[in-house]
């Protein structure tokens, strides 16, 4: 196991947002996290990251060397997460020489499918779909043990969407990341991960692969939750 | 309503070439298409709302048997609200944050007509019920709503009027899955009790698969294919469209 998340609880003031989430992440593994607006997942991505503290319960990641090398995270707008008065080329070279990892841009560039060029644009100059390119280019240049991606495909229209969803499923394969996607669109599970949580309301209703999730679903909320898709001929 | 060849630009910059389409009473036309499509202009084309610097620069548009392409800030007004609603994809900031929904919905309402503050209550009441909206939401502050709320806020302020076309710009994209579909059955059942036009902008296919009778394909501004829903989803002529179909995730 790479990743433990063990008895989990927060409350922000009195409302409960996570009540007692426990699982694991395989090493290389995909897990998705699917839940609606509100249930908890982006404060469950921010306290496996330990950019929140939890009230209760622990995470506990099985590698060495520093954490915040070896979990990386993308969010849903990666021109927020790029500083814009530095170069793509500067905000990905940052972290190879904080940590002092012999890559190159031009490489990491590449490999997300970016022209070297794109090395001296800032984030303003490219469009959302790119800056998500760069914003993975960043993030697996330092090779972590875990990727989380909160929403990182949601603000992408269509087509963008899947071609990012596979440049992150590649990657992860390729360089045996373990990938923690979390979304609200559970139809992009399928193609991508090897189980899926259904979060609701702060608790963890469902788990299982995807066929498991979509097929046969024990929960009612993940039932509701298929039912909402609008290509379900049930729906209407 | 009716658009003929329809272009707009903003200074130099040409952002809708030529586009057609029109819209029986009663149905419903989607403009679906990616970002940088002009699928939001063309809605901001009808509803007189381009801004400065946005201009047809050439086409007519049609709307219950009048020319409506250019109108003086007047007539804009009298159709506005009235004849023609519109609801935007943040239903919720197009409510002045510091006043009661019902006051704002109430002072719209009486530009256009002499209703009573009771006559209003009741006939926002029993609008209400229909959209699965509680009546108290009249006398909150817009912040206090949750997203589907207040996109349901923004349906009752568009429809309070009965107006014979609805634009909707993405009214259902910043909502999570099961309430995107609450709202897409609310529009729907709009349609069945008012006969209702409704012009809507989506990049979501699959809410444009559930509404839509007609649907227009936009890309980079131009008009890419125009059918049925049946057409452009079973048997999509253009490979754009074909992509586009193709991207969406299914179960």
């Amino acid at each position: 196991m790479i990743l433990k998340v063990e008895h989990i609880r927060k409350n922000f003031g009195d409302k409960r947002v996570l009540d007692d989430i426990n699982f694991s992440v395989a090493a290389g593994e995909c897990v998705g996290i699917v839940g609606l607006s509100g249930c908890g997942k982006s404060t469950l991505a921010k306290i496996i990251a330990r950019l929140l503290p939890s009230d209760d319960g622990q995470i506990i990641l099985n590698s060495d060397g520093a954490f915040y090398r070896n979990v990386q995270m993308i969010f849903q707008t990666p021109e927020d997460s790029f500083n814009p008065r530095r170069t793509l080329g500067q905000s990905i070279a940052e972290p190879l020489e904080n940590y002092g990892i012999n890559a190159r841009v031009e490489d990491l560039l590449r490999e997300v499918g970016l022209p070297a060029a794109y090395a001296e644009r800032y984030p303003r100059e490219v469009s959302g779909g790119e800056c998500q390119r760069a914003a993975i280019a960043r993030a697996i240049g330092v090779v972590p043990k875990l990727l989380i991606c909160d929403e990182a495909t949601s603000a992408l229209d269509v087509t963008i969407q899947a071609q990012i969803v596979a440049l992150i499923k590649k990657l992860c394969v390729e360089k045996n990341i373990a990938c923690l996607f979390i979304t609200h669109d559970l139809a992009l599970l399928p193609r991508l991960a090897d189980r899926v949580i259904v979060l609701h309301l702060g608790k963890i209703v469902e788990e299982g692969t995807p066929e498991q999730v979509i097929h046969a679903a024990k929960s009612p909320f993940t039932r509701q939750l298929m039912a909402s898709n609008f290509f379900a001929e049930e729906v209407f | 309503m009716r658009v003929e060849n329809i272009s707009v630009a903003y200074g130099k910059k040409r952002i809708v070439h030529g586009v057609n389409f029109s819209v029986k009473h009663g149905e419903i036309l989607v403009i679906a298409g990616e970002s940088g499509s002009g699928k939001s202009t063309i809605l901001k084309a009808i509803g007189g709302l381009l801004g400065k610097g946005g201009a047809i620069i050439d086409g007519q548009i049609f709307f219950d048997g009048q020319e409506i392409t250019f109108l003086s800030d007047g007539q804009r007004r009298k159709i506005s609200g009235d004849a023609i609603g519109m609801i935007f994809q943040n239903a919720g900031a197009s409510f002045c944050p510091i006043r009661k929904i019902g006051e704002q919905i109430f002072e719209s309402v009486r530009s256009h007509r002499d209703w009573t503050h009771e006559e209003f209550r009741e006939r926002a009441e029993e609008l209400m019920q229909k959209i699965n909206l509680a009546a108290e939401v009249l006398d909150e502050y817009p912040f206090k709503l949750s997203g589907g709320m207040a996109q349901r806020a923004g349906i009752l302020a568009a429809t309070i009027l009965e107006p014979k076309l609805l634009l909707a710009d993405e009214p259902t994209s910043a909502l999570d899955a099961v309430t995107q579909v609450s709202v897409v059955k609310e529009l729907l059942k709009l349609r069945e009790r008012q006969k209702i036009s409704i012009v809507m902008v989506t990049h979501h296919m699959g809410v444009a698969w559930r509404m839509a009778d007609k649907i227009l394909i936009m890309r980079q501004g131009s008009p890419v294919e125009f059918g049925t829903r049946e057409e452009i989803f079973n048997a999509p002529r253009e490979i754009y469209t074909q992509e586009l179909i193709r991207a969406v995730p299914r179960l």
